[in-house]
């Protein structure tokens, strides 16, 4: 975080945020774009992809130098527009591809050395390890505060009962940390759950859209974790520092709608003439670049106030309700825009449609 | 660097208008709506000579507020926080200072500098719109025809903004009714001009202390060096375009602070209808997901998500205005938003305090009613729609219509 608050109202990007913005849409144009249909079909992440975005040092950046990390210093902003690039490929690949450094991040805000030390140094190490967080639960109602899973104080440590769901790579990860309810304390905290843990079981679940992602359902009967497992974490800030990232990755997913649809009607012709020089066409395209650039600048601001160590949470909020409604707008009008030609799996629209209803319900993934 | 947040200054200059708006205007807000037609008011004569003296007015090019490299924070932001927090008092006051008038950004933005040292002082209004053309103002019928070392005018305005308290009027006019956009002119026409007359003073649902006229010209004779701009007419298409262009890019400056002045409405609402609401026992915590709060509380947590983003388009268009950035797209952006958002915000606000907002011991109602006119003057929110799609997608006006 900058140790000294800019001195004004700016949006331009620094020279560093620069490069490795060009560097993620040459990554996304050449290992997502061209795939994300397939991963979509084959709901699974392209082989490789994970190991391909993980060279891209995302993950690496933020973990001290003494545990094999870069040793840069933490930046929501630079996740920030990491996130906003990925997602203009694709939104599962994109939540995907952050999953390990959401964890990562976690670890860093949250975590002792000693915690930092045992989790992190796997995720840097030559064969890294993957990693991921457990918030969400199968229930309409789900409110974070208000976990059903549930740690009881045991002799050795914690012993963990309840089932989480939609967990990013839940799978493949080494380490998940999962968000509890703490029993006579009145309040939650994470607990690290290796995968391989006695009282485990992971089951793919299958979603309406997202679906390269790999999401689980994470059923925990009487597992056991030591005392050292036990992370305190900020929930508010974690969920703030997750709504901001998801509200990213749709700005780019809303991008990628708005990149796509303005030479459709351009070029589609009725009555004459192309579409878009009709009202009612035009002015859905108005509306949605105006949104899309106010959800923009709202993400920008809330990531700017963490980096700057503000308080952030009013903002975090008005990006997940904002963003989220505003995205589904922009998804659906996207496939309104083509017709019935939106509807056929040929043209992306449909699959960003599918992909955008998530942004008001998904939790607890891709903090930045 | 990526930094939303407003540098010291201006949020300094911020907080000096909230303190006028809170301690001149929102006590008179009422009385004024109340009396609707009269002279400027008393309260806002020392307001006007203040903001003069301070170079509040559109003359000052503030780029000393801010700091920091070669990225500005300058006028343009400034304008559009002080009018946001003007707005937030009265908006028919604010309209009323002496000396902020549309006429004065005009002069501001196209004036020789003889223009600006000899009107800059004067309170100009602005005069468009005629009765047989709103949005078109390519149509303009009042006409222009030099004669000697003057210029005569003939034709009638409506819905002009001060143009009964004002000194000057900034009329526009055409040279040539054959040869459309390229022949409008604007012409600076002060008070008492023999042959221009004000013919009424519009009786309105809201803004109602902002007094806004008719004016009929009848053979009116101004100097001939009272035009804006050049006299020739453009032969080409190509500079005819650039010349109405010019004319239009007006618009670019004005917006933003339109919008601001949504948003300050809309802001003043929401903070009434929240005071109301925690009286009655409902706290704003943001604790809960949107869909697990009550209906009253998500309807506010939305609303003031809208006004964030809506405050955040008005800044980055006055930001690239300052910075020298074309911010046409932006400026229509902020003002579409804000147009809205301000109505729907102040409308829903009325409803959400029941009989309270729909009442006149609240200034809900009024809000309500003021903010009805911010979608609709300096571009309705179709004009705005049509820029934006016709930026976004590339298409000339005679292709996008």
């Amino acid at each position: 975080m900058s140790d000294q608050p800019p001195a004004c109202f700016d949006l331009t990007l620094t020279e560093e945020q620069r490069i490795t913005r060009e560097s993620l849409r040459r990554f996304v144009a050449s290992h997502i774009k061209p795939v994300m249909r397939q991963a979509d079909e084959a709901a699974q992440a392209p082989a490789g992809f994970y190991k391909q975005a993980n060279e891209l040092g995302l993950c690496l950046m933020p973990i001290p130098e003494a545990l094999g990390g870069a040793g840069m210093q933490r930046s929501p902003i630079a996740n920030m527009l990491n996130a906003e690039d990925l997602g203009e490929g694709d939104m599962g690949l994109a939540i995907g591809a952050l999953t390990p450094l959401s964890f990562v991040n976690a670890v860093l805000d949250f975590g002792t050395q000693a915690q930092q030390e045992t989790y992190l140094t796997p995720m840097a190490s030559e064969q890294p390890e993957t990693a991921t967080i457990a918030l969400m639960e199968p229930r309409a109602t789900f409110e974070a505060s208000e976990l059903q899973t549930l740690a009881q104080p045991v002799a050795d440590g914690y012993r963990i009962n309840g089932v989480k769901n939609l967990v990013p790579l839940a799978d493949q990860a080494r380490f998940i940390l999962v968000l509890a309810s703490v029993e006579g304390e009145g309040s939650h905290a994470g607990f690290v759950v290796e995968r391989d843990a006695e009282g485990v079981s992971i089951t793919r679940e299958s979603f309406m859209g997202l679906r390269p992602l790999s999401l689980n359902r994470v059923a925990l009967e009487d597992v056991v974790v030591p005392p050292s497992a036990r992370i305190n974490v900020d929930l508010n800030r974690l969920l703030d520092l997750s709504s901001i990232g998801l509200a990213a990755v749709t700005v780019g997913c809303c991008q990628a709608v708005l990149d796509y649809v303005v030479p459709y009607v351009n070029e589609r012709t009725a009555f004459g003439e192309p579409i878009s020089h009709r009202q009612s066409v035009a002015f859905m395209v108005a509306d949605m670049a105006t949104e899309l650039e106010a959800m923009r600048l709202m993400v920008y601001r809330a990531a700017s106030r963490a980096e700057q160590g503000l308080d952030f949470h009013e903002n975090a909020y008005w990006c997940r309700a904002f963003c989220a409604e505003k995205a589904m707008e922009i998804g659906t009008n996207g496939v309104q825009l083509l017709g019935g030609h939106g509807f056929i799996r040929e043209h992306p629209v449909e699959l960003w449609y599918r992909n955008l209803r998530a942004a008001a319900l998904l939790q607890g993934a891709a903090c930045i | 660097m990526i930094n939303l947040e407003l540098p010291q200054k201006l949020q300094m200059a911020q907080q000096m208008s909230h303190q006028l708006a809170n301690s001149v205007f929102r006590p008179i807000a009422r009385k004024y709506d109340k009396i609707e037609h009269c002279d400027t008011p008393e309260e806002l004569i020392p307001v006007g000579q203040m903001l003069k003296s301070m170079g509040m007015s559109s003359a000052d090019d503030g780029s000393k507020a801010g700091g920091g490299d070669h990225i500005k924070n300058g006028a343009n932001m400034m304008q559009v926080l002080a009018t946001g927090e003007m707005s937030w008092g009265c908006i028919g006051l604010m309209l009323s200072i002496p000396g902020l008038g549309l006429g004065n950004a005009a002069i501001q933005a196209v004036g020789t500098s003889q223009q600006k040292e000899k009107f800059g002082k004067l309170h100009c209004a602005m005069a468009i719109t005629e009765p047989g053309c709103g949005s078109d103002s390519a149509a303009v019928q009042t006409s222009a025809v030099l004669d000697g070392d003057q210029w005569v005018l003939n034709g009638e305005k409506i819905f002009a903004t001060s143009a009964s308290r004002g000194d000057a009027v900034v009329v526009w006019a055409t040279l040539d009714k054959t040869k459309g956009k390229a022949a409008i002119k604007s012409f600076v026409v002060e008070q008492g001009t023999p042959g221009m007359q004000v013919v009424r003073c519009e009786d309105k649902m809201g803004l109602r202390v902002s007094d806004t006229a008719a004016i009929v010209f009848t053979d009116c004779r101004i100097p001939k060096e009272n035009i804006l701009g050049s006299p020739d007419i453009a032969d080409t298409a190509e500079a005819r375009k650039k010349a109405f262009g010019g004319v239009m890019q007006t618009f670019d400056n004005t917006r933003p602070p339109v919008g601001a002045m949504a948003y300050g409405v809309a802001r003043a609402a929401l903070e009434v209808t929240k005071a109301l609401l925690e009286k009655e026992g409902i706290r704003f915590a943001y604790d809960r997901g949107l869909n697990n709060s009550s209906a009253l509380q998500a309807e506010i947590y939305r609303m003031e998500a809208e006004l964030e983003a809506t405050r955040l388009l008005i800044l980055k268009a006055a930001w690239m205005a300052d910075n020298k950035q074309p911010n046409s797209k932006l400026a229509s952006m902020c003002k579409a938003k804000a147009g809205r958002v301000g109505n729907r915000i102040t409308l829903k606000c009325v409803e959400l305090c029941g009989s309270l907002g729909y009442g006149e011991e609240q200034l809900l109602e009024k809000f309500a009613r003021d903010s009805k006119i911010l979608d609709i003057f300096e571009g309705t929110q179709q004009i705005q729609q049509l820029i934006i799609a016709r930026n976004v997608l590339g298409k000339s006006s005679s292709e996008l219509k």
